[in-house]
Formats: structure tokens, sequence, C-alpha cells
């Protein structure tokens, strides 16, 4: 039964036949031993990409692993929120009521967190995320119910501060569009930088053409350029910055707006441009180095973080399920293994804090070409070493 | 804001103003001349963009994937015209609004499927491909100098082509009075197809012209749709001389508004209050624009019905 079911008489008898077909899988699943993993990301429009990728790493670690989580058969549902709130909602329910999945994984962007994280987390199902790390449920309003195994939104910009900081950069030139997220990322990089932010500007989402921005860029005399500008964005301001010549003038730093998935259109403008995260496909460790050669034999692209992300979520959970001998029923064994955290992250060092956020290292990254043709981020140096996030403290877990 | 920010922005927003003009050129005659409601001719646009994308990757040649664009674009327009719009043309706008929206979602999830969801793009044609020094430390590209000659060149052959074809004087005559055209005996049907695959090719034009600059991706031709609404409502429906100013003007009033919305609620609220007013007002500029010019004109500024 999917959301286009909503007329009348229809969707009663569909009801009527999704509740009993509910109740009959319920009862074989009981019986069959499998593990239901039911991840909810975005896999419409342009933002789509981002959704494939945590799908296609978390598969690729399912394939890894045999299908089987502790020895047990896995059954993974892949649902699509359209970046939709209500979408994401009702996604979300049909994953808890009708396959009543055991974990569900989700969501990429932290507006669909917020639409899904009460209902999963009240039905006492584990919730996961693989991307969105909003500072909403990092404090006090953490929750027993939820894990997050990529960042906390801010820890990338704050990155970027730090390591402006540390690099004596003293004017900074601020561009982010205009939203909470984008205004998130200007208080994460005034976190460690103590030097002049001389302009700070916000464009609408989605803007097109940054050649006023980049014009206040040429007028000003800040040293470097720190922008989020995620997706399309991200690929039409590198292209114009790098056109207006500004490249040679000032540094570009960033987070969200040059990684794999803007990259195959970035191409060489982005080369020499820096990023901010918790990993690189060139991260040294052999785990790594067998990820990304066998993620890229399979889907034919060079992954990003959100795969990473992807393949850790399912490795996460795999250890979880074998901590516990395969039985679910006990929250708190489940709880207590997923918290351990005991699996080879692909990022090396990883553990969660008090309040389910990871405490890992971040890196400044820089956009490289490689031998092959194709583009990647690399690691230039580590910025921060087990860098929790600065939520925690007011978690009450 | 420096005179060095203001050609810049003047710069800026005559190329969003010929962007405009491009789509709403197509999207003012075909409301004008057959009262038919096409949300999807922002689609169109986005097109023209992937099909050069994907022509380029065949022919590597910017010319030639722009000419084959052009024709198929043209060929996908009047498809479109004859499979769907065709039988939308007698029923009301509602149906219109509904059946045409539905094209936008087919387009946009058929260019995803295709394509792929990442946004692409189509490098600079090489012999465009420089900059030039246009103030200290700032390079302005030659491309988008380009664009706007090809748009205002379009602008003076469509300028042509209405005022002194017998194909433009039935399109005047049918935009200020389709039924009387009819009854002359004129084939109004043929005349709503060269009409509207016309538009559909301008809008890949557009499309095209844009992909350099731009990045192509689904749902690109969205945003710009309900801008080319704006254009033709402020111009006057129907009138291509309409779209053209009110093209430029939208163009200019929303590139030269971003910046100077900011500044001046710098002048009256502190930073970061300014911050956040600012872009807010900005993007409610042309809007408002809109809703001046309709309280003094009701018809816009050329109405092509009212001087029937």
């Amino acid at each position: 039964m999917t959301t286009s079911f909503s007329y009348g008489a229809a969707f009663k008898t569909l009801t009527i036949a999704g509740a009993a077909l509910g109740l009959a899988l319920g009862t074989v699943a009981a019986h069959a031993e499998s593990i239901k993993v039911g991840m909810l990301v975005t896999l419409s429009g342009p933002p789509g990409a981002l959704g494939g990728q945590s799908r296609d790493g978390f598969q690729l670690a399912l394939e890894e692993l045999g299908g089987k989580m502790g020895g047990q058969d896995v059954e993974f549902i892949v649902e699509d929120d359209e970046l939709k709130p209500e979408v994401a909602l009702s996604k979300a329910n049909s994953l808890i009521e009708r396959d009543s999945v055991d974990f569900v994984v989700g969501t990429i962007f932290s507006n669909m967190l917020a639409a899904v994280f009460k209902p999963v987390t009240q039905s006492e199902t584990f919730l996961i995320s693989p991307n969105a790390g909003p500072s909403t449920f990092a404090g006090k309003n953490c929750n027993p119910y939820f894990f997050v195994t990529s960042y906390q939104n801010n820890q990338n910009f704050e990155t970027l501060g730090k390591y402006a900081e540390a690099a004596g950069i003293k004017k900074a030139f601020f561009l982010a569009p205009n939203y909470q997220a984008g205004r998130d990322q200007a208080e994460g990089f005034r976190k460690h930088f103590t030097g002049e932010v001389v302009e700070e500007l916000y464009t609408p989402l989605g803007h097109k053409d940054f050649s006023a921005e980049i014009a206040q860029m040429a007028a000003s005399d800040a040293e470097a350029l720190f922008t989020f500008m995620p997706g399309g964005m991200g690929v039409r301001l590198v292209k114009q910055f790098r056109a207006a010549g500004l490249a040679d003038r000032m540094k570009f730093y960033s987070a969200f707006t040059v990684d794999e998935t803007t990259l195959p259109a970035q191409q060489d403008d982005a080369v020499g441009f820096f990023g901010a995260t918790n990993w690189a496909p060139n991260l040294d460790t052999p785990q790594n180095k067998a990820f990304v050669a066998a993620f890229e034999a399979k889907y034919g692209y060079v992954p990003g973080g959100y795969a990473m992300q992807g393949y850790d979520t399912a490795m996460l959970i795999n250890a979880a399920v074998e901590a516990v001998g395969g039985d679910l029923s006990d929250k708190d064994a489940v709880r207590a293994a997923l918290k351990a955290a005991d699996f080879t992250s692909l990022r090396g060092d990883f553990s969660f804090n008090n309040n389910h956020y990871p405490v890992q290292d971040f890196y400044l990254l820089q956009v490289a070409k490689r031998d092959d043709g194709k583009y990647q981020t690399e690691i230039v140096e580590k910025v921060f070493d087990d860098y929790a996030d600065g939520f925690a403290e007011s978690c009450p877990m | 804001m420096s005179t060095t920010l203001l050609l810049i922005q003047l710069l800026n927003g005559l190329q969003l103003g010929v962007l405009l003009f491009l789509i709403a050129a197509g999207l003012t005659l075909v409301f004008g001349v057959m009262g038919f409601i096409n949300l999807a001719h922002g689609v169109q646009y986005m097109v023209g963009a992937y099909l050069a994308v994907a022509f380029y990757g065949v022919t590597e040649h910017f010319l030639a994937a722009m000419v084959l664009a052009l024709l198929a674009a043209l060929a996908i327009g009047l498809a479109l015209e004859f499979l769907v719009f065709r039988r939308l043309y007698h029923r009301d706008h509602l149906d219109q609004v509904l059946a045409t929206f539905g094209v936008i979602l087919f387009l946009n999830q058929a260019a995803k499927t295709i394509f792929g969801p990442t946004p692409l793009i189509l490098p600079t044609p090489e012999w465009l491909d420089g900059s030039f020094l246009l103030v200290e430390g700032l390079l302005y590209p030659w491309y988008r100098i380009a664009v706007i000659v090809a748009g205002l060149a379009v602008a003076a052959l469509l300028y042509v082509l209405v005022r002194h074809t017998k194909v433009g004087m039935l399109v005047r005559a049918g935009a200020a009075n389709p039924q009387m055209v009819s009854a002359l005996g004129v084939d109004i049907e043929r005349l709503f197809m060269i009409v509207f695959g016309f538009g559909a090719m301008l809008a890949g034009f557009a499309g095209v012209l844009a992909a350099p600059i731009f990045s192509v991706e689904p749902g690109m031709g969205d945003d710009l749709l309900i801008v080319a609404f704006v254009v033709i409502i402020i111009g006057g429906i129907g009138s291509i001389k309409g779209a053209f100013i009110a093209a430029l003007l939208v163009g200019l009033v929303d590139t030269l508004g971003r910046t100077l919305a900011t500044d001046a609620m710098k002048l009256f609220f502190d930073v970061s209050s300014a911050n956040q007013i600012g872009p807010a007002l900005a993007s409610m500029l042309i809007y408002i624009l809109m809703a001046a010019v309709l309280f003094f004109r009701p018809t816009g500024l050329f109405p092509a019905k009212g001087m029937a």
C-alpha cells in the first residue's frame, strides 16, 4: 500500500487488505527470523544523488555480509521521501506499521528527519541517520532510539573555522543560502574563528547567477571565501568563481559544495578547492581502500561521504545484531550494542558520544583529478582528532 | 555599492532579461493567441539544455550541438502539441493547468531517468571561452556578453518576423481577435502549431544558452517559468514588445534588487537584521513590481487585445 491510494472506498478496502496482509507477514516474519531494515532517503530530483549514494553504500555492505546480519537473512526495504515532509512521514509510518521493520535508516536532509523523528522513536524502533545530524536532537532532545552515523551538521564548518584560525586567515568572506542550515554554518564557522568576517552574504535557495556575489568578493579585501552551497548551487558557484578569475586571488573553502556528488559536473573548475568533512575516498586504511575499489567496480562512480556513511550504518547494525545474538526483542540490549559501535568504520576512529552522535576525526580536503581522469576529494590534513559536538553536554542520556 | 558593482549588475540583469525574454516570447504568444495556459513551457527550457548536452556528447562541437538541439526542441514541441496540447485548447483553464503540470512531472522525471539526478555541464565553446578584465581584479566571461548579444539578435529577428511577414501579421491578428481570424478563413490550427513549435524552440534556445553558465539539472526550468509568467503579465499578454521590455525590466529589478536590498536595509537596521530582511525583500521585488504595474495598467504595459 502506498500513499497514492487515498480515495474513499478504495482506501478502506486497501486498508483492510493491507492490515490483513501486514498481520500475515508479521506472523511469517517472526518465524522466519529475518532482520528487517527500512531505509528512508531522498531519491527524487537532483538531491536524489545523495540518497542514491547512501543506498548504494548500504547495499554494498549487505552484499559483503552475504545478505545476512548476525547470521539472519536481511530484508532491505528502500523508500523515497521525495524531499517532502508529508511523504517522509507517511513512508516512515508504513515502514513501522506495515513492514514492522527493526531499524529505520534515514534521512539525508534534516527537515525530513524532523518530520519522521517522533513517530519512529515513539514506536520504539531504532532510527539511525546516515547523514542528517541536526543540533535539534543532539542536545536536550536527544533520544535513546536515535543514532547518527555521520556528524553533527555544524561540525564541518567548525572544522573550517578551526583550520582558518590555525592558518592565520584574518579576513573571510562568507556565502550561504538563506535558510536555517546556511545560518547554522555561519555559527559553526565562528565557533573557532576569531578573525573578521568582512561580508556575510545570503542568497535565495537554488540561486542561479552568482556574478553579483562574485563581484562583491572581488571588491572586498577578504583572503578567502568560506561557502556552503550544496548541490546544483555549488556547481554553478564553482564554475562562475573560476570563470571570474577569482581562484587565483582568493582561496575557496567549503563544506557540502565540492564533493563526489558535484565533482562529476564541476570537474577541472573545482580542482584545488577545499572542503572539510570526516572522510575522503583516499583515506589510507585497508578497509577504506577495499571499499572504494569495490564500490567503483560495482557502481561505476567515485563514492562520497554519503556512500561511506551508508556502508558504515550497515556494518554498525550488523555488529549490534551479532552482539545480541540476533535477539532484537530486548531493546536495551540492542541499544547498548549499537552504542558500543563494535565495527571497523571506514573512517578509522569512530565511537558514539552520550547523545549517540559520533566522536571522530575531521579533515581538510582538497579536490584532485585522479590518474584515471575522475575527480575526488583528498585529505590535506587532520584538523580535529576525536572531535565531539558541542551539544552533547546538554543531553541527559 | 560601487559603480563597478552597478556595471556588473547591469550586465547580469540584461543577461537574465534576454533569457527571460526567450522563454516569455513563446509563452506570451501561446497564451495570447490560443488562450492556452502552458505550464510546461518552462520544461522546454530544460529540454533544450539537456538536448545540447546530449548532442555535444556526440558531436563535440558547440554550434552543431546547438543547431541539433534546436531542431530536436522544435520536434519535441510539435510532438507535445500534436499528442497533448491540441486536445486542451477548447477545455477550461483548470484542465490545461492540470495536464501541462503533468507534462512537467513527466519530462522532469524522464530527464532524471535518462541523464541521472546529478547536475551536468555543457562546456563553453572554445572560441568564447575567455574573459576580459572588466575592472581591476575581476574578469567577465565573453560568453556572457555573447548571451546578451544572441538574445538581442533573436529579439530583433522576432520583431521583423512579427511586424513584417504574413505569418507575423496573422499571429498579431490572432492575439488580438482569434475568432475573427478564424472566420476569415485562416487555418487557425496550423497557425497555433507554428506558434507553438516556434515558442518551444525559443525556450529551448534559452536553455542551450544558459547551459554553459548554469548547471543542467532536472527541474531547472520550473523557477524560471514563474518569473516568465510575471514577465508576460507585466508586458501584456500576447505582446512580443511587451514581453521584451518586461523581461529586461524584471531581469534588472531582480538582479539589482538582490544587491541593493540588503545595502538599503543596512541604512535602517543593524547588519544581522539587514542580512535577514534584505534577501527576503529582494525575492519579493518582482512581484511588487507586477502588483504596481497591474494597479496602474490592469492589462499590462502593452496589451495585445486592447489594441483591437
